[in-house]
């Protein structure tokens, strides 16, 4: 029974990676990009681990993995911001059907500070 | 055959292609901020993927490969990052 728990999460991890890998892909931006990558791939890779945690049933194997979600949902939103800020401010093209950018004239460009 | 083995090998084509396809943007990517997105999430599922392999193999000490890929992951992109930004200050 819990074969195929375990056999249900990890396929369902696996199409979530897939799904993400399509997204960087065929995004057309460096920000549409990151918003594809960011979510998909945690949630996918948390599924995976939790599915093989299923079928080992071993503590040891279990703390691990939870170690791994919990540093990977700390630490994707932290990498993410830090991408971001960088390619605002190395001036990455937008995608030419961007309607709003709130942020326009509002950094100083010598300093990297809000005005 | 048994489902966890099929389910198994089903994932392994799924994460190799997701693999294949993020290494191209790693390849095409127009600017290097790109280029570190992808290597990102190539690590990732570099985690998935040895987490399946130790069922194929049945050996779970190929967790321990993803609790390292996860710190390095994080510590290379946020390297990358501050080195990309603090090169435009003046």
């Amino acid at each position: 029974m819990i074969e195929y728990l375990s056999g249900i999460f990890i396929l369902t991890g696996s199409l979530l990676i897939l799904i993400s890998a399509i997204g960087i892909l065929k995004m057309p931006d460096l920000f549409t990009r990151m918003s594809a990558t960011t979510k998909a791939s945690t949630l996918g890779v948390s599924l995976t681990l939790i599915g093989v945690s299923l079928t080992w049933l071993d503590i040891s194997t279990f703390t691990k993995s939870i170690t791994i979600i919990i540093f990977l949902f700390l630490t994707a939103p932290v990498a993410a911001h830090a991408i971001g800020r960088a390619g605002y401010f190395d001036k990455v093209k937008l995608w030419e059907k961007t309607l709003v950018n709130e942020l326009k004239d509002k950094y100083d460009e010598n300093t990297h500070k809000l005005n | 055959m048994n489902f966890l083995n099929l389910c198994v090998q089903i994932s392994f084509i799924l994460i190799g292609i997701s693999l294949i396809l993020v290494f191209f943007r790693i390849l095409v990517g127009p600017s290097n901020e790109d280029r570190i997105v992808a290597l990102d999430l190539f690590t990732a599922n570099g985690i998935a993927f040895f987490s399946v392999y130790s069922l194929f193999y049945m050996n779970n000490i190929f967790i321990d490969i993803g609790l390292i890929m996860a710190l390095i992951a994080f510590l290379g992109t946020i390297a990358y990052a501050y080195y990309l930004e603090r090169r435009l200050l003046k």
